[in-house]
């Protein structure tokens, strides 16, 4: 098992016939990947990536292929109404990939979607090492495992997860959930699957200034989780009123500070780190010999 | 994206909030016109910038004369508030302050709507008022379906007891305010403080407007009210450019692709006890062009002595992250600052051979590099 993606995943893409959708389209294929279908309207009726059907509308993809996720790939401006035409086709989990997606209308997906079907935007994705791969992280830096990471961003949670995996430590799903101030799954929503998950033994919670979803998910954890949890937080150094590039990294009105979400993970008995170099020691140290 | 006060009240009034018949001025001169304009005493003199706190720095100031308003003026213009210079000053007919209330709306990230927040006692910072007293204020979600309706209005107005007389104006600014924030994809709207006066009437005395930046494409109007005097002028040249960046106090410049690994890498030369020059995300692609305009935009600030880059190569290979620096580096042939880089992942080991025959000093991990930047620059300082 693993949460999210997995062997039972069948993924359409929208935006597949894009810059974009095709070059991760093709790196999620040789993955493994059960990539099914895509959408680019106005090109139905052709094939990409080779054998992938193209339709032009969600609804056609889904009677014609049985996809029951999908992953966006499309422009900012279009990239809530592609989410909004999945959720109406009835598919069950939509990532967003694209950046840049007017809040007020991202407001309104997750209102339709009830939130939870929805990961992202802004995100690079969920994997599940050696199973399924949708989004744009590089396989290669997996392995599959036990461990569950969940994080709002990119790059540091490769750079996490690559420190896991050269230390032997594989992952059972690692998912980004976004820079955006709003986004669907979050922290406490991921730690929830985590823990039901009889495949993970322990969970990576990667955070960043902004908001309090860190603080409302280590709460929950101090009440809830019976795995142990890793945190790690940026943006000790980050200056009030600063977006740092993603759109809710932000301290605002003095909260959202990485100092506080740090003091509060480590209050509720995560195993905060002060470098991302240190994940490995300590989940030795959490997990034993099982690490 | 911020405006200012003025820019706030013009677009409030637009949608039928009322507002303090003002003018803003950039001169002494411009001043006085204004004043004679007005011609209504007590006046106030404001400065328009875009950091709170201006009350307190002597930024604000009530006039009795034409004169008066000449003198607080020539103060004020030039003022330095908080780093930023003052360069426009909003003139007012004074208010008979009876009672002043605070009412907004945010972007609310926990239930995922906007959030109506008020308290009947303004005038002061509401996340002041949150720390000390949270029972005092209201917050009432709109929902995402049916928008803001009567009842809504009925609730607040109802909290903060607004008197009979000043209802109907009370109706107006809230409405007028959620229709604002909507129309123009805000991110955040305050009118702090709303003041009922002496008449028994209701009118925005202060106003705040911030922007969803995803959202300013819809809305040139919005766009063009952007005061880029008010920013880094380093920032400014940044954006223009597509570069994420953030000016910081440092000497360390940090080049770094994506945010969240950006922000981890300030934090780390902190920790080894270094000080980082800034936040900057060159993004997945690390191009020559790119990494030119980074290395131009750091040494621009006279702070750095030390470049850090930090790549983590996942589907964008280290060897042409590399390629992109050598080539970067030959379009800057001055380039004198020594620098430290970090490349892991995806073909690492081949940029590594790449670049061991050039003056860069090559680190094996994100903590190692760290260190090396930061031995370098306490020896350069």
């Amino acid at each position: 098992m693993a949460i999210l993606v997995d062997d039972n995943t069948r993924l359409l893409i929208q935006g597949i016939t894009g810059r974009e959708g095709e070059f991760h389209g093709s790196q999620m294929k040789a993955y493994g990947t059960n990539v099914v279908a895509g959408v680019t309207p106005g090109k139905g009726g052709q094939t990409a990536l080779e054998d992938v059907p193209v339709f032009n509308t969600v609804r056609e993809a889904v009677k014609e292929t049985q996809c029951n996720s999908s992953i966006i790939y499309v422009p900012a401006r279009f990239a809530a109404d592609a989410a909004l035409e999945a959720i109406e086709a009835g598919i069950k989990m939509v990532i967003i990939i694209s950046e840049g997606i007017p809040t007020l209308e991202m407001m309104t997906v997750f209102h339709e979607a009830k939130r939870l079907g929805v990961i992202g935007p802004n995100c690079p994705g969920v994997i599940s090492p050696g199973k399924a791969k949708c989004g744009i992280m590089p396989g290669h830096i997996h392995k599959p495992g036990r461990i569950g990471v969940v994080s709002r961003s990119g790059t540091l949670t490769y750079e996490i997860v690559w420190e896991l995996t050269r230390n032997g430590i594989g992952q059972s799903t690692c998912i980004g959930i976004g820079g955006d101030p709003i986004i669907g799954t979050t922290h406490l929503d991921s730690l929830r699957m985590f823990n039901e998950d009889p495949d993970t033994d322990a969970v990576v919670m990667i955070g960043e200034i902004g908001g309090t979803a860190e603080e409302e998910a280590a709460e929950w954890v101090k009440e809830n989780m019976n795995k142990p949890v890793a945190g790690f937080i940026a943006g000790l150094t980050a200056p009030p009123g600063k977006r740092m590039g993603h759109a809710g990294a932000i301290i605002s009105g003095g909260s959202g500070t990485a100092q506080e979400k740090i003091r509060v993970l480590k209050e509720c008995g995560i195993a905060t780190m002060e470098r991302p170099d240190e994940v490995a020691g300590i989940l030795q140290d959490l997990l034993g010999a099982k690490a | 994206m911020k405006i200012h006060e003025y820019q706030a009240k013009q677009l409030l009034a637009k949608y039928g909030v009322p507002t303090p018949k003002g003018k803003v001025a950039t001169t002494v001169e411009e001043a006085k016109a204004v004043s004679r304009e007005i011609d209504s005493f007590p006046m106030v003199v404001k400065a328009q910038v875009h950091v709170g706190g201006r009350g307190k720095a002597g930024g604000v100031k009530l006039a009795q004369s034409h004169e008066e308003v000449a003198e607080h003026a020539a103060a004020i213009l030039g003022m330095d508030i908080k780093g930023i210079t003052v360069r426009k000053v909003l003139i007012e007919p004074g208010i008979d302050i009876q009672q002043e209330i605070y009412l907004g709306v945010i972007l609310d990230r926990a239930t995922q709507r906007p959030v109506i927040m008020a308290c009947a006692e303004g005038g002061v910072e509401i996340e002041e008022l949150a720390k000390t007293k949270p029972d005092a204020i209201l917050k009432l979600g709109i929902p995402p379906t049916y928008g803001l309706r009567p009842h809504h209005i009925n609730e607040v107005a109802t909290f903060l007891k607004i008197p009979k007389s000043a209802l109907a104006d009370f109706r107006a600014i809230l409405k007028g305010l959620i229709e604002a924030f909507y129309a123009t994809d805000g991110s955040l709207a305050e009118i702090n403080p709303l003041v009922i006066t002496g008449s028994g009437h209701a009118i925005a005395c202060d106003a705040k407007f911030n922007f969803d930046d995803n959202a300013l494409y819809k809305h040139p109007e919005v766009s063009e009210m952007r005061d880029d005097g008010e920013e880094e002028p380093l920032e400014v040249e940044a954006r223009e450019k597509g570069i994420n960046y953030v000016k910081l106090d440092g000497k360390i410049g940090c080049i770094v692709n994506g945010a969240g690994l950006a922000m981890g890498t300030m934090d780390i030369v902190k920790h080894y006890g270094g000080e980082p020059a800034n936040f900057l995300d060159i993004g997945g692609g690390a191009k020559s062009e790119q990494v030119a305009q980074a290395l131009q935009l750091i040494t621009s600030d006279p702070n750095v002595n030390t470049i850090f880059f930090n790549i983590f190569g996942g589907i964008v290979r280290c060897d042409l992250v590399a390629e992109g620096i050598l080539t970067a580096l030959k379009t800057l042939p001055d380039f004198n600052y020594p620098i430290v880089i970090r490349l892991s992942g995806t073909n690492d080991e081949k940029a590594r051979e790449m670049l061991k025959d050039t003056d860069l000093i090559i680190a094996p991990t994100m903590s190692e590099g760290a260190q090396k930047a930061v031995e370098i620059s306490h020896r350069a300082a």
